[in-house]
């Protein structure tokens, strides 16, 4: 039977609903009151490590790993929820985890931590992460990742992998037009940028999180910080996108009505 | 007599630890804080019992989904936290601040609609007459010419608790002596003879009722030598252990009130310095309290208190809120500010008198649950966080020594603690302050003076009712303003357009509709979204729960739908009140606002474990 190791790259991003506030700060833009916000991990990461638990406990022998880029201080307020979730092993690295943040430098920093991985045999790696990030959509971190890894075999968009008991793999990834495109691949190592997969969110263990939380404060306390420079990088213009937020209470409305005024509402923009 | 259905029987999982822990606030902050620092003090640390050639296993589980997620207004003298942090400094924890300016302001009725007595109402004038001449006298509002000395916080700080535990936590876990799990609540103590085992999570991967479906997960069993409770004034384990092991003679929580409160971001050109304190009364009804806190940045806290001995069954905190920023005195500051957070909780009111037994076999109770609460000086964050401390102390010196965790050795050494500490000094002396307020308000905030005043010697003692028996039909707590035929005209009108028979008589009594900007007058919907950003993810239980529906359908004054924080209760088709558990805050309300009692001491409304609620860390 085949192992894997499951490398997972995910960090985090404001708590849902949370009010965003673009500001100039001293290196570039940033979100006002940033580190009051709440955070979560990234919902796109959050599925591959869903997946990744999963793949691991069908291939006995496989491993888990979470590289997390992002403030020490929040990595591990959200790692109090996310460690209850699935088994993995914290690789954690000191640095800014916002939206506005080089991916390159970003990827660069990621990889050389997986690297540095001790017994990291990239015959076996499966490179997991979110096709995008809640923060910031440019999809762009995984693949330049698998790139300084030297990995080609790169899917984006993934919702589902399929392995073969030789460790081939059939590869679910989104296409245009609400369509799947299925992909075979010989063999480790590959990446897979994941979209939402099929998978619930596990519910909270807590001899998972007893588990995990022998390794998880140890990478804390050893996270390296990351020189994320952003040299090269400027911004023209940040903004939210424009939304005005009108409540109206309207009592036995048709769907057809309600459809009718959100597509309406949804032209205008 | 109502039982709740028997547990069917699950193969559950557990897990041995040392200490188990339920709710992480202020005051198990303090417990932990204590007890970590202890054991990395301690050359020869000691071992796990559960898990041999361990280090000490403790563990706490918060229902919450981040520790940042609790709700309070908070000034507070910070004694305790301070004696825990020699070397505090508030400007290491966003929105903390030293208090630098604190007022006690009487609030006039600006628009003539407050429930006033002829009494108030003619001293209103009188003021109003005088006001020219009357120092003090600002923007519809009296500045009493000094603090109180027992309400006196000029030597504390306003915090955020959510970013205070935030702190707290993060220290914590940097210890590695502890660990703390958010979003894990948990549902009800283990009993083993005469003695708490543990405690036992919730079941997950169940539908609104309970029952197991896809991805089910039978909440755990973690049994461990001690328990330890602090899981606030609504909390299911405390409760239990009330209901157990019965109070203290004389002793009874009767007492409440609902905090609810808005965190804004002030608008441009107010030049109030952070640390700014308006401790206020009178206004929007004379039973209700408020308060206003300027916090760094231009942030502040506004919010109010509606207690139990507001007789109105119609009672709204979230209008009340509003019409509260509305006075002239606080609208000067908040006009054009922006609501940044939002949310609400209970308080139990009732400080020493609801004092549980603090500590039995296998098992202590610490902060807000067991009665640590100052209803004199209006405090309760430094109480619990001090409870925590003295308990760890006691915690650690039976560690040290080897004595196991029975109530006879958790009573020397924690309950005796706590007997010679200044929240029990301080206890005693507003035990009896707020009874006054039981016959009015007047009466009541003259037995509070007597109480400071003469350090408790003397305060107007009443009987106090429970809750229930206080909320009155809307037909008799309005009579001789609406006729029967008025109330019942706008409570079908209410039914038919689903509007909250609160709001509708609120407008009927004068109150102004709210002029919404958008900003921060908002509806309450609003309010839960852009403020609370409320959230319950799904495979959990409703933890609120109308044990009896029939009984239900012939409550006059569903008392439960107007004073619910979140809009979360509302007219169900049945006549029974419905319940949205992705609306819920979890402040409890509900649980002391039912007027229907089922059986001795037992209303109509289960509060249980729930998870989800508040995700905002600014409260």
């Amino acid at each position: 039977m085949n192992s894997f190791q499951i490398v997972v790259c995910g960090s985090i991003v404001p708590d849902p609903l949370q009010t965003l506030e673009p500001v100039a700060g001293p290196t570039g833009p940033a979100l006002k009151n940033e580190m009051m916000l709440p955070a979560v991990l990234d919902p796109w990461a959050a599925h591959s490590l869903y997946e990744a638990a999963n793949l691991a406990k069908q291939f006995p022998g496989s491993k888990v790993y979470l590289v997390s880029l992002g403030p020490k201080a929040k990595l591990q307020q959200v790692m109090m929820t996310v460690g209850q979730k699935v088994p993995f092993e914290l690789v954690a690295i000191d640095g800014p985890a916002s939206g506005f943040t080089d991916s390159e430098e970003v990827a660069g920093a990621l990889a050389a931590a997986i690297e540095a991985l001790p017994g990291i045999d990239k015959t076996k790696l499966l490179l997991f992460g979110g096709w995008e990030s809640a923060s910031r959509g440019a999809g762009s971190t995984m693949q330049i990742v698998g790139e300084l890894l030297g990995i080609t075999d790169q899917f984006q968009g993934v919702d589902r992998i399929t392995v073969r008991p030789d460790g081939s793999f059939e590869v679910l990834e989104r296409i245009e037009g609400g369509k799947h495109q299925v992909s075979e691949c010989k063999s480790a190592p590959a990446v897979l940028g994941w979209a939402t997969g099929y998978l619930g969110e596990p519910r909270n263990d807590p001899q998972v999180g007893m588990m995990n939380m022998r390794g998880i404060m140890p990478s804390l306390q050893k996270a390296k910080p990351a020189q994320i420079a952003n040299d090269g990088l400027s911004f023209l213009k940040v903004e939210l996108p424009k939304q005005q937020r009108t409540t109206r209470i309207v009592k036995d409305a048709s769907a057809d009505e309600i459809a009718q005024e959100i597509a309406e509402w949804i032209a205008k923009d | 007599m109502h039982r709740e259905p028997k547990e069917p029987v699950i193969d559950r999982q557990s897990l041995e630890v040392d200490i188990a822990c339920g709710g992480f606030g202020p005051a198990m902050g303090g417990f932990l804080t204590t007890l970590s620092k202890k054991l990395a003090e301690c050359e020869t640390p000691p071992e796990s019992k559960a898990m041999p050639g361990m280090p000490l296993q403790v563990i706490c589980y918060e229902r919450a989904d981040d520790v940042g997620f609790g709700v309070s207004g908070v000034v507070t003298r910070a004694r305790g936290i301070r004696n825990s942090f020699p070397d505090f400094d508030a400007s290491q924890i966003p929105m903390a601040t030293p208090v630098v300016n604190e007022k006690v302001l009487y609030l006039l009725d600006p628009i003539g609609a407050s429930r006033r007595s002829a009494t108030l109402r003619l001293g209103d004038k009188l003021l109003r007459s005088l006001k020219n001449v009357i120092p003090g006298f600002d923007h519809d509002a009296l500045e009493l010419p000094y603090t109180p000395e027992f309400l006196k916080k000029h030597d504390g700080f306003i915090l955020s608790i959510g970013q205070f535990n935030q702190w707290v936590g993060n220290q914590l876990l940097n210890s590695g002596n502890v660990q703390i799990w958010p979003g894990m609540p948990v549902k009800k103590a283990l009993f083993e003879k005469n003695r708490v085992a543990g405690i036992r999570l919730v079941d997950q991967g169940v539908d609104k009722q309970g029952n197991p479906e896809a991805g089910f997960m039978a909440g755990m069993d973690i049994k461990a030598a001690l328990t330890v409770v602090g899981d606030g004034p609504v909390g299911p384990v405390g409760r239990e252990l009330d209901e157990v092991f019965g109070m203290p003679s004389g002793h009874h929580v009767r007492d409440w009130a609902v905090g609810m409160k808005a965190v804004v971001s002030l608008p441009e050109g107010v030049d109030l310095p952070a640390g700014t304190v308006f401790h206020m009364m009178g206004y929007p009804e004379p039973e209700i309290f408020g308060f206003f806190y300027v916090h760094p940045d231009r942030m502040a806290s506004v919010g109010i208190f509606v207690p139990s001995w507001f007789d109105s069954p119609v009672r709204t905190a979230y209008r009340y809120l509003q019409h509260f920023m509305l006075h002239p005195y606080l609208w000067r500051y908040l006009d054009g500010a922006t609501l940044l957070s939002w949310g609400a909780k209970s308080l139990q009111e009732s400080g020493k008198q609801g004092e549980p037994y603090l500590a039995g076999n296998g098992y202590a109770r610490i902060g807000e649950g067991s009665g640590s609460t100052n209803v004199l000086t209006g405090s309760g964050v430094d109480e619990a966080w001090t409870t925590g401390t003295l308990l760890a102390d006691g915690v650690f010196e039976l560690l040290r020594t080897g004595k196991p965790f029975t109530r006879e050795n958790l009573e020397a050494a924690y309950v005796e603690r706590r007997r010679r500490s200044w929240v029990e000094k301080e206890g005693r002396v507003a035990e009896h302050a707020r009874d006054g307020f039981q016959r009015g308000f007047i009466q009541g905030l003259i037995g509070m003076g007597l109480a400071g005043l003469t350090g408790g010697r003397i305060s107007l003692h009443a009987n106090i009712k429970e809750p229930h028996e206080r909320i009155q039909e809307p037909e008799d707590y309005f009579r001789g303003k609406f006729s029967h035929e008025e109330i019942e005209a706008i409570r079908k009108r209410c039914l038919a357009t689903n509007q909250s028979l609160h709001d509708a008589l609120m407008d009927a009594c004068g109150w102004p509709a709210i002029p919404f900007d958008g900003k921060l007058l908002i509806t309450h919907q609003d309010a839960l979204l852009v403020g609370g950003k409320v959230q319950a993810a799904a495979g959990y239980a409703d933890h609120v729960v109308f044990l009896q529906p029939e009984v239900c359908r012939f409550c006059g004054s569903k008392t439960c739908i107007e004073i619910c924080s979140g809009q979360a209760i509302t007219q169900g088709d049945s006549g029974t009140p419905a319940f949205d558990r992705e609306k819920c805050v979890h402040c409890g309300a509900c649980l002391w606002n039912c007027s229907q009692e089922i059986e001795k001491g037992k209303t109509n409304i289960a509060f249980r474990a729930g998870a989800g609620g508040l995700h905002s860390a600014q409260n």
